[in-house]
């Protein structure tokens, strides 16, 4: 409190953007797999895109109150773009994955003038119509999508034409990892940035923005197309890592368990998505070994126990645990 | 040269079959301090909302300078230099101070739409953020979050909110209320230190406060402007008694009173 008091303006916000420990922590311990558990490469693979995939709906609902049940739309079509364009030849993972995110961003674009308009329970809604839309759509032009069946014959060439995609995930893993690190670093500068403050601002008070000024629509417009890209870019790595795309990438299925990830792990802080996508997928593969009938059922009772133990996810119980240690010692 | 800042024209707003603004005419010269005072629904604070576009009049117009902005949502007549605060507190409670003035400077010179530079690097609209603080004397608590700050603060981060706006035209709704009495008093002395560039209008129901800040008051009562004139005017004007002895409420327009 005395240092925060001296310290000026400048120094105050650079100490406050600054690299924790458990962060350089818990990016050493993304390597882990690696040496811990090389049986589980192709897991952490997916772990790692629906960990992006979260961090996107993050940037929206945590960062800008946006309640989407629709978010798998933007991870589907990055997933189809990057899936076609492998069927139609051209299987470069890197540039797939650009213009996945291209064309997921460009569809964000296109809704958000919708999304800017609402608030709440009419968000909830819009989303979730758009995501059913949009499955409706993939699934009757089945002559481009595969329908139901799926697309057939993804093939992903090795990356920078050396690394080939092998069976045991080490190639997905380390690919699917490097994305994820380089788009939350991305993340990070953004939270960050004056556009960044202006999201908390919108969190804390959206109707208070407009009266210092702030277009608070374009601000929605802008962070919504941002997290579809980034929605596209993940869904691009799974369609790539797995090599088969099908109308699954698109479902409300898919919308309404990466919202609960990030409920799980907790919103607002850029790793809550990532750790609740890692918690519950790393559930979901062990409960259903145990009983692959009723899984379910664990991982509703998980649910049950964080929001009534953990209100603000695992994060911020850890967080209120950190700082009741530091006001102990 | 005493320019027009602010105008209303013919302003109506009514909900239903309440009338909350009837032919609101309204023009402060550049620079005044005004008080708007009036009985508890007498639609001071609609008017506020009516003219910062938070509300959308029946018919009537609004005038900035010369500029009719009627039409123009909230934030933008806030780009153009005509900010309110509010009665009750509407602030960012998880934000620092810093940060929450901060936010509205990088708001008015356009830079918080940039998502791809640091904040850090905005040196500029930090010290002004600074500046800003300081001058309301806030530096001291500007690292802590605006939940954690006393009430009395919380009231001068809302007008430093406002000021981070540069407005031209500054409408206070009601800036002191819930502080204490001796408090209100230095608040009332850092709206009275404010460039006199800026034209500044309160609602404020302390007497004393208001005969001592404003330079001229209106009087509303009922949605209607019933006058307008210097404290001494109004002071001794009986229709203004006699809707201060509370025959208000019942009869909301006294010409008409039998």
């Amino acid at each position: 409190m005395t240092i925060q008091t001296i310290a000026g303006p400048h120094d105050y916000l650079r100490a406050q953007f600054r690299w924790r420990w458990s962060e350089i922590a818990f990016w050493l311990a993304t390597l882990l797999p690696f040496v811990l558990a090389p049986d589980y490469l192709v897991l952490a693979s997916q772990v790692a895109s629906t960990a992006l995939f979260a961090l996107s709906l993050d940037l929206i609902l945590g960062f800008c109150g946006i309640i989407s049940l629709g978010h798998a739309a933007y991870f589907g079509v990055g997933a189809y773009t990057a899936g076609l364009l492998s069927t139609w030849g051209w299987g470069e993972p890197l540039s797939g994955l650009l213009l996945a995110g291209l064309a997921a961003g460009i569809v964000g674009y296109l809704t958000s003038f919708i999304i800017a308009r609402f608030r709440h329970l009419a968000l909830i809604m819009i989303t979730l119509g758009l995501g059913l839309l949009l499955q409706e759509v993939a699934n009757s032009a089945s002559f481009i999508t595969g329908g139901f069946d799926g697309l057939q014959g993804i093939h992903t060439w090795p990356i920078f034409a050396k690394f080939e995609f092998d069976l045991y995930g080490y190639t997905a893993y380390s690919y699917a990892l490097a994305v994820l690190f380089l788009v939350f670093l991305l993340a990070r500068r953004i939270i960050h940035s004056p556009f960044g403050l202006a999201l908390r601002g919108i969190r804390e008070n959206a109707q208070r923005m407009p009266a210092i000024g702030a277009p608070l629509r374009s601000h929605v417009r802008t962070i919504y197309t941002i997290a579809a890209t980034i929605a596209g870019i993940a869904g691009a790595v799974l369609a790539q890592t797995t090599e088969t795309v099908s109308l699954e990438v698109l479902g409300f299925q898919r919308s309404a368990d990466v919202l609960v990830m990030l409920i799980l792990g907790g919103t607002g802080r850029l790793y809550g998505g990532l750790i609740g996508a890692a918690v519950y997928m790393v559930a979901r593969d062990q409960f259903s070994g145990l009983n692959p009938q009723y899984w379910y059922f664990w991982i509703g009772l998980l649910l049950i126990a964080v929001v009534m133990f953990l209100p603000n996810g695992i994060l911020g119980g850890l967080s209120l645990l950190a700082r009741r240690a530091k006001a102990a010692s | 040269m005493s320019e027009t800042a602010l105008t209303a024209r013919g302003l109506n707003k009514s909900f239903g079959s309440l009338i909350v603004a009837a032919d609101v005419e309204i023009s402060l010269p550049a620079g005044v301090r005004y008080a708007l005072i009036g009985p508890n629904g007498a639609g001071k604070t609609t008017l506020i909302n009516l003219m910062t576009g938070m509300l959308r009049p029946d018919a009537g117009r609004i005038f900035l300078g010369d500029a009719d902005i009627t039409a123009l949502p909230p934030y933008e007549r806030v780009r153009r230099g005509l900010t309110r605060t509010y009665q009750i507190n509407s602030l960012f409670p998880h934000l620092t101070a810093l940060e929450a003035v901060t936010l509205a400077v990088c708001e008015r010179r356009r830079v918080a739409q940039a998502w791809w530079r640091k904040l850090t690097a905005y040196r500029h609209e930090i010290d002004e953020a600074y500046e800003i603080l300081s001058a309301l004397t806030l530096n001291a608590v500007c690292y802590r979050l605006t939940r954690e700050l006393p009430y009395g603060q919380q009231r001068l981060l809302e007008i430093a909110l406002a000021l981070a706006t540069r407005p031209k035209v500054l409408l206070l709704d009601e800036p002191a209320a819930g502080v204490p009495r001796d408090e209100s008093k230095d608040l009332f002395a850092a709206i009275a230190g404010l460039s006199r560039d800026i034209t500044v209008l309160f609602i404020e129901h302390d007497m004393d406060l208001v005969f001592r800040f404003a330079s001229r008051v209106i009087v509303m009562v009922g949605g209607r402007v019933l006058v307008e004139g210097t404290p001494a005017e109004i002071a001794s004007d009986p229709r203004v008694r006699a809707v201060y002895l509370g025959q208000a409420r019942r009869q909301p327009i006294p010409e008409r009173a039998p």
